[in-house]
């Protein structure tokens, strides 16, 4: 589909809790020379690890009906969030590979008027930085040389499952590390990097001291490395590890996410990254 | 003789009929509990939750604390060397478990919370002031500003059965 325009599909958590990550995705796209187009009507992903848990019937329908709307306007998607990338990418993949599977799920789309042809691509925002943008064009946007030395945090459903995409290495991910580091800033290495935030698959919603249980252990080892921000690319881990620090004495590591970053290093104002929702104060 | 376990090979074929097609791969190595960061500090074994699919243990499996362990980290699918689709077993296992009437109070919220806005979270008014503040729209443009979009999203809900499921009907 068009190189130039993406459906920006704005999920739950970014818009409601973090708007500072939804605006410093469309200031960034923008300087960019992309079109970002509305995805009027859309709602949660939904999110893979409570609802697709409850039931992956209604998963996939209201998947569907997500990649239906982008579908309409000619536009592949772009997603700023682990969850949002995981949900559409995987349901969009079960439904191009299985046509009966693609026919009943259009049954119910009919309901509403819609049907799902199956030609829609889903993309991560950190995906399209790095492999259609590039380091170079990037570096002719960038106005603020950074200096931090910061924790990356891939999230679990950036790159895995793996043999569905195929956008990182499962063991050594190495995406986000050149992301952050075109901007100046150092993405420093600790222990268990890879290791998840704790709050998919629907634990934090229904064990949330079992889930802080992983985010502590992270917290840990980003403590020892003296890192001095969190970069993710993912608004729920970004909850996890912003919200979760309130509950965790002795740890206060601001969270960024990657597009805030680049809004930094592109030389926006502090207004437009939001950093006002964040429980831990983040200071530049 | 109150502990001896009845194995249902039928539910063992019920999980691979509704897309666990890779179940009876598992010739239990345990490179997934290994590898799963929950085993690491509670008695969650993926290993084990697997076998006890493989034999059926239906009631071992659907009311279990273990079933909602997992955060789908996936870090056991890109290890197993049989290529076991254990994060989606595991989550067809929730469905059913979720059919049987399973489900914890706080995963109901989250659904009713769906069925009500769009969005597993909730608005709030000082996220909406900080949005116009920034710029941005006060509601995202999603079935929080849309109300026949919001329509549309639950008439799929009513179809596929899920608001009878969460108890919204």
């Amino acid at each position: 589909m068009a190189a130039d325009k993406f459906a920006l599909f704005l999920g739950c958590v970014a818009p409601l809790r973090y708007p500072g990550i939804e605006k410093a995705t469309r200031e960034l796209f923008k300087a960019l020379g992309y079109d970002l187009k509305e995805m009027t009507g859309a709602g949660c992903c939904p999110a893979p690890g409570v609802i697709r848990s409850f039931d992956q019937a209604t998963w996939l329908a209201l998947a569907a009906r997500n990649l239906c709307i982008a579908e309409k306007q000619g536009c592949d998607i772009l997603t700023i969030c682990n969850g949002c990338y995981g949900s559409l990418y995987e349901a969009n993949h079960m439904l191009q590979e299985d046509p009966e599977l693609l026919k009943k799920v259009n049954m119910i789309l009919a309901e509403v008027g819609m049907k799902y042809e199956g030609k829609v691509h889903v993309r991560h925002f950190a995906d399209v930085l790095f492999k259609d943008i590039g380091i170079e064009k990037m570096k002719q946007k960038f106005t603020k040389p950074l200096s931090y030395n910061v924790a990356v945090h891939y999230g679990c459903h950036f790159s895995r499952p793996t043999k569905i995409k195929h956008i990182d290495d499962p063991e050594r991910p190495h995406v986000l590390d050149e992301l952050v580091e075109w901007t100046g800033a150092k993405s420093i290495p600790y222990a268990d990097k890879n290791m998840c935030c704790g709050a998919g698959g629907g634990v934090r919603s229904r064990d949330a001291k079992f889930a802080l249980s992983f985010t502590e252990t992270k917290l840990k080892n980003m403590k020892a490395v003296n890192a001095q921000f969190i970069i993710d690319v993912c608004p729920f881990c970004h909850l996890q590890f912003d919200r979760g620090q309130k509950d965790l004495p002795g740890y206060d590591i601001p969270v960024i996410h990657l597009a805030q970053l680049y809004g930094l290093a592109l030389g926006l104002p502090e207004s437009s990254l939001g950093l006002e929702a964040h429980e831990i104060k983040v200071t530049l | 003789m109150s502990n001896v376990k009845i194995p249902d090979p039928d539910f063992a074929q019920s999980v691979i009929d509704a897309g666990g097609k890779t179940l009876d791969l598992c010739y239990q190595c345990g490179t997934c509990t290994g590898s799963c960061p929950s085993g690491r500090t509670t008695a969650f074994r993926t290993r084990q939750l697997i076998r006890k699919a493989q034999l059926g243990l239906k009631d071992d499996i659907l009311p279990s604390e273990d079933l909602w362990m997992c955060t789908t980290c996936y870090s056991c699918v890109e290890r197993c060397p049989r290529d076991v689709d254990i994060v989606d077993i595991i989550i067809l296992m929730r469905n059913m478990a979720v059919q049987k009437g399973y489900m914890a109070e706080d995963h109901k919220k989250v659904g009713l919370s769906l069925l009500k806005s769009g969005h597993t979270v909730p608005a709030s008014d000082k996220l909406k002031a900080l949005r116009v503040s920034m710029g941005l729209s006060e509601n995202p443009p999603t079935t929080l500003a849309d109300p026949q979009a919001m329509a549309d999203f639950k008439k799929i809900m009513a179809k596929t059965g899920f608001e009878k499921l969460i108890g919204g009907a």
